[in-house]
């Protein structure tokens, strides 16, 4: 009789595997969580560094146009440690990159999903597949091979500049706002199309004044990502951009971004110097950014939800 | 304007929009493969590369690709596995979830240059690994995870819950069920995605010019003990990969035909990614085929 009572009170061996299962699973999901915490700590505490125990004020690093970390500026007995020409590049390249990109995405993605369904999407949707497939250090040779000198030709100069990196990013982030704009477009629902046409609606019309507004969230999101894609994005622009850490003064003129002087100079210095801390802020300004880009897409998909 | 011109205007203006996509694409894949594919060799793809004198090849940075490839799908597989599992059969609807989901969203859209300096910091620096296979496979993995994890979730998720119910009724437990029912239907697509992330883990290259280093040693290909300094399976040496290959002598421009081993190069990587993309497919429907009674 004991044993049976035993053999009831006990957990079966299945729910003991159940369990160890979860036990397990659930450390693998937990060691996410911990890497995420570790890279935020590890970067914040090294990028702020800079401002704490350097004694950098955060106006001079955000709004100083003068970046050369390795030589001390006599009047003010500080390096030269402006990062606002890296900060205005990456903007720049970003947001030119997806100014042009944006049109060419959402055109491509309207062939794709109404005007020629069958076609189109059959000839679009491996190319675009295979766009996202090719690796970044790819796109940046075709970069210095073609784009380069192609601008060179055409404005003079050595080539390498915004518009370069703008050219580069655009044909990389191009693949990325396509397919989800598709896949947006393609969750508008169908009784929308059908009620535009039905009330006289050209296809133009139908496409332009219900179906781009309905989508219109789901676009922006699309639109972002890309943007998030491009701005964190460091060889490909590193090799076009030229790498002169100047204000930039026109686009075919050698300029940096936050992530081509990250590149560049993180294996030139020091651990704990000055000169790599302010590096490691750089880094920081990075993972901020896409911090910011992600609230942006939450946002969107809380205001937009479509009803 | 007439309504109809309107129309016809933007019919034929999205039409010559995708002809340009289209048309940038098969320049590029065109350019890379004009380029690079007549340098190709036995010689190119086996021999070690030259700093200074032409006529190097790939064969050290081509083997390192992949070896630091399967190292970290060794890492990053079974984790993204647990935490999937996790989040798809376990997880309940609650602040903790939330909060993870948060994080493994965050750790995707890190730029992969940052991802790779938090492996220098903690593992070349911190824990003193140095450059080797090691930090890179761990840095590919942090690269890796919120990727795969996902593919593998949805995989998960698409495996419809009669499944799950059947495995309860048989007085399974919901780890059995996991197991045993879930994991072999879901198999095939989660083979897709593994294969899919190979194919974007193996043209990273932001994330591992800091932790698996920027040099090639020469290698003994008859030496296959782990332990030796110059064996090809040495985890603690440093080794560069075909990505890194192309943008360091791109960067350096010291190697007088860097055009040429940079065309072959990408047209190497293009080839194998685009060989990983077409192969999952197929891979997936053929487990599928063998692994269910479909």
């Amino acid at each position: 009789m004991d044993n049976i009572t035993k053999k009831l009170m006990q957990k079966s061996e299945s729910t003991h595997k159940d369990t160890i299962g979860r036990a397990v699973s659930l450390t693998a999901l937990a060691l996410i969580g911990i890497v995420v915490v570790a890279i935020f700590a590890f970067v914040l505490s090294r990028g702020l560094s800079t401002f704490f125990r350097d004694g950098v004020s955060v106006k001079d690093f955000l709004f100083g146009t003068t970046w050369n970390p390795s030589v001390t500026n006599p009047e003010t007995n500080q390096p030269y440690i402006g990062a606002l020409p890296m900060i205005i590049g990456s903007f720049l390249v970003t947001f030119l990159a997806a100014i042009v990109a944006t049109p060419f995405a959402i055109g491509t993605s309207l062939l794709m999903t109404e005007i020629a369904q069958k076609r189109g999407a059959k000839i679009m949707q491996p190319i675009i597949e295979l766009l996202v497939g090719i690796p970044s250090v790819v796109y940046g040779f075709i970069g210095l091979t073609v784009v380069v000198p192609f601008i060179r030709n055409i404005t003079g100069g050595s080539g390498f500049g915004i518009l370069s990196g703008t050219i580069v990013l655009f044909v990389m982030i191009l693949p990325t706002i396509t397919s989800m704009t598709v896949d947006t477009l393609k969750s508008v629902p169908r009784y929308y199309r059908e009620s535009a046409l039905a009330i006289g609606a050209t296809r133009w019309q139908m496409i332009y004044k219900v179906i781009l507004r309905s989508a219109t969230p789901g676009i922006m999101t699309a639109i972002v990502f890309g943007m998030a894609r491009a701005f964190g994005e460091a060889l490909a622009v590193q090799m076009v951009i030229g790498n002169a850490a100047l204000m930039p003064t026109g686009l075919a003129t050698p300029a940096s971004t936050l992530t081509s002087v990250l590149t560049m100079g993180i294996g030139n210095t020091v651990m704990g110097s000055l000169q790599n801390d302010v590096l490691w802020t750089l880094a920081m300004i990075l993972l901020l950014m896409s911090l910011v880009f992600n609230l942006i897409v939450r946002a969107i998909g809380r205001r937009g939800a479509m009803k | 304007m007439n309504a109809k011109t309107a129309d016809k205007i933007a019919t034929g203006v999205i039409y010559a929009i995708s002809g340009i996509v289209a048309l940038i694409l098969f320049a590029m894949l065109a350019f890379i493969l004009v380029q690079g594919v007549p340098h190709l060799s036995w010689h190119f793809l086996t021999s070690p590369a030259r700093a200074f004198e032409a006529g190097g090849g790939i064969g050290i940075q081509l083997f390192n690709s992949f070896y630091l490839l399967i190292l970290a799908m060794l890492i990053s597989f079974p984790i993204a596995l647990g935490a999937a599992i996790y989040l798809n059969e376990y997880a309940q609807k609650n602040h903790f979830t939330a909060i993870i989901r948060t994080a493994i969203e965050i750790l995707s859209s890190l730029p992969s240059v940052v991802v790779g300096l938090f492996g220098f910091l903690l593992f070349v620096v911190q824990f003193k690994l140095g450059f080797s296979i090691l930090s890179g496979a761990i840095a590919l993995t942090l690269f890796n995870l919120p990727l795969l994890t996902r593919s593998i979730e949805t995989s998960l998720a698409q495996i419809p819950d009669l499944q799950r119910e059947a495995g309860a009724a048989l007085g399974l437990s919901r780890w059995e069920t996991v197991l045993h029912v879930i994991l072999p239907a879901a198999v095939p697509s989660i083979v897709t995605g593994v294969v899919l992330s190979a194919g974007r883990v193996f043209g990273e290259a932001a994330a591992l010019i800091y932790t698996a280093g920027q040099s090639a040693p020469a290698l003994d290909f008859s030496d296959w003990n782990p332990f030796n300094i110059s064996s090809p399976l040495n985890p603690m040496r440093p080794a560069e990969t075909l990505a890194v290959h192309i943008w360091k002598i791109n960067s350096e421009g010291i190697m007088p035909d860097v055009s040429a081993v940079s065309a072959g190069a990408s047209a190497v990587l293009i080839i194998v990614v685009l060989l990983f993309n077409f192969s999952a497919r197929k891979l997936g429907m053929k487990l599928y085929k063998k692994l269910t009674s479909a």
